[in-house]
């Protein structure tokens, strides 16, 4: 038979043929013409709108007319074609038949069968084979998991509990200036780093420390912490105790430190306690003292982790 | 052959059969691959028009869009910590040390041509993503849509909104500027509460302690690979499930739990739907053209050290953080360890309750209504009064929540201090859900009773007479209001696609309705 018969036989087929005349064709679909035009003044309009849009990348005009050029022909574009949908195309209501999904019960039962008889003549009667099986992947994906999760990074250590104060070390601020006893008047603030660390971003993270002078120069925040202070110079830790963020803000009349993330504030007169917010524990206070220079240094690291609480956290 | 008829148009055209070449391009698929019947099934499946059911479609068309300025995106952003220093356009910023992640945003939003554009459509269209995912599960959980057989697409739902969630997150986190650096470390401090493994998964995950140098390269090929490629791989599944079941649909004329009345794929679907995504790409350019969002350039480059007031996150997001600011300072210290209660259970253990709920919902639901039965026809949310509570009251909880992520703004906005703001806050995230739940169950079963209730009511006109006597009338019916649903056929196998003509063949042929009844 040659192609040109196949395709003639195909002409035979009849078909029925439903007209624009229905009523679940739609309304409009009759009557094109009004909705016709509009539909092709939309177009026009988003083709110009569109135009520009190259016109105004090639210009490189702003971006608001870029955007706004591509925003309008792209929604007079597809606002035509909906409108076409809506108005020239078979709108319905059309019905479907929805098949029932479920097989018969013979089905089932011969899946089910195969599942649970099968796996008893190979799986169940060969225990050995299927525990060794079972153990070779099993010691893979343990394996496998260092590379995939070990190899990341270091194991903790004590990486949350150090910093890098040490007895000794000189306050600077973070263009690397010390902090000499008179640069601060009373009521002042600055953040300081231990010298070396402060264009360091690991350093800046950990080490930072908010340095504030009180009009007191006797001053103790806490029983045990009466050298800490010299000269009413006392530093904390920076990093919130809740979530980490740079305690940032310091209310002078009533010497608070406040948390711009979630509102924590603690009490520079009584060794930070948190008196207000989400936060559990005092900022760790750094014991400071003045060198034969003039200038602060640190009398020794933190006591304590600094920031945010952890499992491995000791308590004290 | 002298047989042979000439090569002329209309002889081609007559060898080529009824359907021209497209019914030859068909004949030679069928050929092969066997397309016609499934082809043609396709092409007439039916999809049920309500106005609740493009929200999910908003969902796959903002994905589109993310896509195609993602990869815009990804040419010139360098997702390096390295330290540079800025010689760029922007004078506020020239000479200061930043990393080249912040840089190359810099320069994109600035210098790029058309980059601002892309960057801003980018962030809006990720918004609109995120909230037309929950929107869209709103009106699944409402409507009851979620209930057997459907219980497969409502959790991959739930993952999908998820990794959105987290896609966003590590979006925004990517350009290193002050505002998301603070973001980072604030989700470093939620990893790290995380009790027995939270440390280790930190320093894992940043490889060492906070910033590190390997976050934004790792998140990086997190954002642009791994997870769009699980979103893309559920979307797909997500949409074959959806073919697989069929649509849902409302009660109405010729609507049953058997069949699915609404219009065909071809033409008028695909018509409407492929213009809706032109207009949901518009909507995300006009957004980025006209409503500035995270101008980065503004916010400086990252320093762990500093920090700006009223920082928020992304919308998604604030719900966390309004948790986590209303939580009390509840530490727990013992036994030589440290629990923080009061980061982990707002930020990990509630979300995950949420989220588990959710899971679980349908369930639950079978469990307590005994109800096993498949469903297709959906609910009215009326009609279901304890769903639709239950439903109400999480959305209340989530939005008082939202709300108190703006505490301190609030606090300087209304001139009240931040401690009755914070404690009006802990209040209402337990008294709003539960009033909302009553008084939602208490609409619904009101509504229940009333007559007519979702028709277009009909005014009263009230007249008074010469004689001063007051009398009411019904007012005319509207021309919608007479219309009533038109029985659904099945799909004509033809349609005479020309305007009626008088006396035309075709129309002759068909039954007085102009449909005949196919039996295929």
């Amino acid at each position: 038979m040659s192609d040109s018969d196949h395709q003639a036989s195909r002409t035979r087929v009849p078909m029925p043929i439903a007209t624009l005349n229905d009523p679940h064709m739609g309304d409009a679909a009759k009557n094109p013409g009004r909705i016709e035009v509009l539909v092709a003044l939309i177009f026009v309009v988003a083709i110009i709108a569109l135009a520009g849009f190259g016109a105004a990348y090639w210009q490189n005009w702003s971006p608001w007319i870029i955007g706004g050029t591509m925003g309008a022909g792209l929604f007079l574009l597809g606002f035509g074609l909906t409108a076409w949908g809506k108005y020239l195309m078979p709108q319905g209501p059309f019905v479907e038949e929805r098949h029932v999904l479920a097989s018969s019960a013979d089905e089932r039962d011969s899946l089910a069968a195969a599942l649970v008889e099968r796996s008893a003549v190979v799986v169940k009667r060969r225990r050995v084979l299927g525990g060794l099986f079972a153990l070779g992947s099993g010691i893979f994906g343990i394996v496998a998991l260092f590379p995939l999760l070990r190899s990341l990074g270091p194991v903790p250590g004590n990486s949350f509990e150090v910093t890098d104060w040490r007895k000794g070390s000189l306050l600077v601020d973070s263009n690397g200036r010390p902090v000499h006893k008179d640069t601060m008047v009373p009521g002042g603030i600055l953040t300081v780093y231990p010298k070396g660390q402060e264009a360091n971003p690991s350093g800046q993270a950990t080490d930072q420390t908010v340095l504030i002078r009180v009009q007191r120069t006797d001053f103790t925040t806490r029983p045990g912490r009466e050298s800490w202070a010299p000269e009413g110079y006392v530093a904390y830790s920076k990093v919130c105790t809740h979530l980490g963020c740079p305690v940032g803000l310091y209310e002078q009349q009533l010497e608070l430190l406040v948390c711009p993330c979630h509102q924590s504030m603690f009490n520079v007169r009584n060794g930070a306690q948190p008196q207000f917010g989400p936060a559990p524990r005092p900022l760790p206070q750094l014991p400071l003292a003045i060198n034969s220079g003039g200038y602060l240094v640190a009398q020794g690291g933190y006591d304590q982790a600094v920031g945010p609480g952890f499992w491995e956290r000791t308590t004290r | 052959m002298s047989a042979a008829p000439a090569r002329t148009k209309r002889n081609a055209k007559a060898a080529q059969g009824p359907f021209g070449r497209v019914g030859n391009v068909v004949n030679e698929l069928d050929d092969r691959l066997g397309v016609a019947k499934g082809g043609r099934v396709f092409l007439d499946k039916i999809f049920p028009d309500h106005w609740s059911f493009m929200l999910g479609e908003i969902s796959l068309y903002s994905f589109v869009v993310i896509m195609v300025t993602g990869v815009f995106l990804s040419l010139y952003f360098v997702p390096s910590t390295n330290a540079v220093i800025y010689h760029g356009s922007y004078a506020p910023l020239r000479g200061q040390t930043m990393s080249e992640a912040y840089e190359s945003t810099v320069r994109i939003s600035l210098n790029v041509r058309g980059g601002l554009l892309v960057r801003q459509m980018h962030h809006w269209a990720a918004d609109i993503f995120t909230g037309s995912i929950v929107v869209h599960m709103a009106r699944i959980f409402f409507t009851g849509a979620f209930r057997k057989p459907r219980e497969l697409n409502w959790t991959i739902g739930i993952i999908m909104l998820i990794l959105a969630i987290f896609e966003g997150f590590i979006g925004y986190s990517l350009p290193d500027d002050l505002i998301s650096g603070t973001g980072l470390r604030i989700g470093y401090s939620i990893a790290e509460s995380i009790p027995v493994v939270g440390s280790y998964l930190t320093t894992f995950l940043w490889g060492g302690t906070f910033p590190g140098d390997i976050i934004i390269p790792r998140f990086y090929i997190i954002h642009v690979l791994i997870i769009p490629l699980i979103l893309a791989g559920l979307i797909a599944t997500h949409l074959g499930l959806l073919v697989r079941q069929k649509h849902t649909q409302f009660k109405g004329e010729g609507r049953t739990e058997n069949n699915v009345v609404g219009s065909p794929m071809f033409p008028t679907f695909m018509a409407k739907t492929t213009g809706f995504l032109f207009m949901v790409a518009a909507a995300s350019a006009l957004l980025g053209a006209f409503a500035q969002i995270n101008p980065i350039w503004q916010f400086g480059s990252y320093d762990p050290s500093k920090i700006s007031y009223a920082v928020q996150p992304d919308w998604y997001m604030g719900w966390l953080d309004g948790a986590l600011r209303i939580m009390p300072s509840w530490e727990f210290a013992g036994f030589g360890h440290t629990i923080p209660l009061e980061v982990f259970l707002p930020a990990v253990v509630f979300p995950g309750l949420i989220f588990n709920i959710c899971f679980l919902w349908p369930a639950l639901e079978r469990r307590m209504t005994g109800d096993v039965a498949l469903h297709n026809l959906l609910d009215r949310p009326r009609d279901r009064p304890k769903r639709t509570a239950a439903g109400a009251s999480l959305f209340a909880l989530l939005f008082t929540l939202f709300a108190a992520s703006s505490t301190d703004v609030l606090a300087n906005y209304f001139h009240v201090s931040l401690n009755v703001v914070l404690w009006f806050f802990r209040f209402a995230t337990v008294i709003v859900p539960i009033i909302v739940a009553f008084v939602t169950y208490q609409l619904c079963v009101e509504m229940q009773g009333v007559h007519g209730i979702g028709k277009r009511k009909r005014a009263l006109i009230v007249h008074r007479s010469s004689a001063g006597e007051y009398s009411t009338v019904t007012s005319d019916l509207r021309p919608d209001d007479e219309r009533t649903e038109l029985h659904p056929e099945p799909v004509p196998v033809r349609i005479d696609i020309e305007p009626l003509r008088a006396g035309s063949s075709a129309a002759s042929e068909s039954s007085p309705t102009g449909v005949r009844q196919v039996n295929r």
